[in-house]
């Protein structure tokens, strides 16, 4: 481990050096914690820390919120109004819990983009990438798990939709449908299974976020130059860097109270504003909602999944290919899965080695292009898929891949950089002077 | 013989109206922003508001509908319509419930619910106000919903208020124009007419006013909690307000030591 070379912990009293020899966690957390983070990061470096509190706030909302709710079909809804009327403070939790799926979105969605933009997933980063994406599949399947828990109308037929997806697949995809359900269509079972998941997954994410914590504190954070941390000698790395206690706990907090304030007010005063009305609506397999809308937070994936119909002649040509195997029902699912897979693949598509987007003229247009992109995804995925909404879908599908399979392995060759700062300190310095002197505030 | 064919019309009726209803989405009916005391950061439900919205629901709507959800005993509960606990207990006596228990009818006590929908096509009201919406858009960005409330009380308020006197009898079953309703044929007669309600607190019971009323009363039972929430939203930002300030202002002085004096460009 060719970490940032620093300070580690070293046990003075006889107590410490006797649980150092035989445990030595205090060690790993104070290492954890006074890890060197590079002195530049700015403020789209606070997401981590928000994910984490977001983690963390949904564990413990949702295990007050299992104690009140019950995973049968027939009182599920009655025992979510039971939370919202009876339990002391269940209308907060609920609504916090309910909320809190938005907040760890929005904050996954700013930290990936994040990433992008910086080239965080470079080498020696790609394993960070690669387990923030397995962390992101199994937010979106804890999310979709929950969101059925209610068992409101968009809760049913949300998940009837979404299982369908399995059941495109040629040949086996019935059975597999089938299996997930626990039956022949989204019933009790599903309900009591997608309750097990919806309990069980968070708790893996819990350790992916371990495994992803320990991946960038093994190569060290990636910083807005994308020019690495210097390890020649600790004095040398102390010019880049500050320890993450208290520096960045500190700029972390104020950005989580920043966020919690805008957090709290849409959770007090407009709680079901992110929400589906039809979901205060008790779900019945008998009446289907005129429009089935997935959550905000899976629009930009759900517009993919719809733009690829069979009148595309991409469509046509694969289903050709493939003697009628692939039809556009399962393209569709192929481009949705595979929309989040070629964005895990960016480490090895992006050619550039330049890291930071700041130094890489035309990769920042392109890059906004994307975010917009992303926008106009997550905005068409709730139109009805007919008229001009069928064409903007199918375009702005076709740019999210054309992004990560064309333009960046080409930007790379074809990109002239601009010059990079030779060090961190010295792009630090530029922007806020140098110290007066490397006295530590206290 | 004459009640099985009703009953099969009925059937065919209210299949129809759930088809209807669902093709006519795209129609959604017009839908008026009504100002009520409860919107807003700050808004608050109007006691008196909610109890003649009670007494309308009791009145009018209870003949067919039904709250389900909604425990008698919240009736007496603060940041609600806050009656008596003796008026609750009242209130509550004059619903029948069955008790498995005893095998037979008894009355209902302050800690059981309202009782369901009499009717079978009547939906019951406990969440209407939240399970209906109305001001979508621009391009549904929801943007109207940001600044008036997502509309389901004023949908409530609309259809009410929405009956155009258009009638139309389809399969022996009659529907009524209405603006508000999606499709713009609804089976619900129109409930309200002027002085249907006389308002204990001398309120001239219009139309206009009874829809309102009974809409709060509405949003209350779909959102019982409401004031209670705001509260906490309300302390919440304020605290998070002051946590704010003091962690830039520490964040500032712990960091000065770091960035020096910042280059004036």
């Amino acid at each position: 481990m060719a970490g940032i070379p620093h300070d580690h912990y070293e046990p003075k009293s006889g107590g410490e050096k006797w649980l150092h020899s035989r445990l030595p966690i205090v060690g790993l957390l104070y290492d954890t914690i006074m890890i060197p983070t590079p002195k530049n990061l700015n403020w789209m470096w606070i997401w981590g820390i928000v994910l984490t509190f977001c983690l963390a706030l949904q564990i413990i909302t949702g295990i007050v919120l299992v104690m009140h709710y019950t995973p049968h079909a027939d009182m599920a809804f009655a025992s979510v109004e039971h939370i919202m009327r009876n339990v002391n403070g269940g209308h907060m939790l609920r609504y916090i819990h309910a909320n809190g799926a938005s907040l760890f979105f929005v904050a996954v969605y700013l930290h990936i983009f994040r990433g992008l933009f910086y080239g965080s997933y470079k080498a020696p980063r790609e394993v960070t990438w690669i387990i923030g994406m397995l962390i992101y599949l199994a937010m979106m399947a804890t999310a979709f798990m929950g969101y059925v828990l209610p068992w409101g109308q968009m809760s049913f037929w949300g998940a009837t939709v979404i299982t369908g997806l399995f059941g495109a697949i040629p040949g086996i995809g019935e059975p597999i449908q089938t299996w997930l359900l626990g039956g022949p269509a989204v019933d009790n079972a599903t309900l009591n299974r997608f309750f097990s998941l919806h309990y069980l997954v968070p708790f893996v994410i819990v350790g992916l976020v371990a495994v992803h914590i320990w991946a960038f504190h093994t190569t060290g954070n990636n910083n807005p130059t994308g020019v690495e941390v210097r390890r020649g000698s600790k004095a040398e790395a102390q010019k880049d860097t500050v320890p993450f206690w208290p520096y960045f706990v500190m700029k972390d907090l104020l950005a989580l109270a920043v966020i919690l304030l805008v957090f709290f007010a849409i959770v007090g005063f407009m709680p079901n504003y992110l929400g589906h009305p039809d979901n205060y609506i008790e779900a019945n397999p008998l009446a289907t909602p005129a429009h089935i809308v997935p959550e905000w937070y899976f629009l930009p994936f759900y517009a993919i999944l719809r733009a690829f119909t069979a009148d595309v002649w991409a469509v046509q040509l694969v289903n050709f290919l493939s003697f009628g195997i692939i039809d556009a029902k399962f393209f569709g699912v192929l481009a949705m899965f595979g929309a989040i897979a070629v964005m895990a693949l960016a480490p090895w598509l992006d050619t550039s080695s330049v890291r930071s987007g700041r130094y890489r003229p035309m990769f920042k247009v392109w890059f906004w292009v994307l975010c917009v992109d992303f926008m106009v995804l997550m905005w068409v995925g709730a139109m009805p898929a007919e008229g001009i909404y069928t064409w903007i879908s199918l375009i702005a599908s076709t740019y999210w891949f054309a992004y990560f399979l064309v333009i960046l392995p080409l930007l790379g060759v074809i990109e002239k950089p601009l010059p990079q700062p030779a060090t961190i300190e010295e792009d630090f310095n530029a922007h806020y002077g140098k110290a007066p002197a490397a006295t530590p505030a206290e | 013989m004459m009640t099985i064919r009703k009953l099969a019309l009925g059937a065919i009726a209210s299949v129809a109206l759930g088809a209807g209803s669902a093709m006519a989405a795209g129609s959604a009916g017009h839908v008026e922003d009504f100002d009520f005391s409860f919107e807003g950061p700050f808004g608050r439900y109007d006691q008196n508001q909610l109890q003649r919205g009670l007494q309308v629901f009791t009145e009018v709507c209870s003949a067919c509908h039904g709250l389900r959800y909604v425990p008698l005993r919240t009736l007496g509960d603060e940041g609600g319509p806050g009656l008596p606990e003796d008026q609750v207990r009242a209130y509550a006596a004059q619903l029948e419930i069955f008790d498995p228990e005893l095998d037979d009818f008894r009355p209902r006590k302050a800690t059981d619910h309202f009782p369901g929908s009499g009717m079978a096509t009547a939906p019951d009201l406990s969440l209407m106000a939240k399970s209906r919406s109305g001001f979508h858009g621009p391009y549904g960005l929801g943007i109207n919903q940001l600044v008036k409330g997502i509309g389901g009380p004023e949908y409530i308020a609309s259809l009410l208020t929405g009956y155009n006197g258009e009638e139309k009898e389809e399969a022996g079953n009659v529907f009524y124009g209405n603006e508000a309703f999606p499709g713009g044929w609804i089976a619900m007669t129109p409930p309200l007419y002027d002085e249907a309600v006389e308002y204990a607190d001398g309120t001239p019971a219009t139309t206009e006013q009874m829809a309102e009323d009974v809409a709060s009363f509405l949003m209350w039972t779909a959102e019982p909690k409401m004031m209670a929430r705001k509260n906490v939203g309300l302390t919440a930002v304020l605290f998070l307000g002051i946590l704010s300030v003091l962690l830039y202002l520490t964040n500032k002085r712990l960091w000065a030591g770091i960035k020096g004096r910042k280059i004036e460009a």
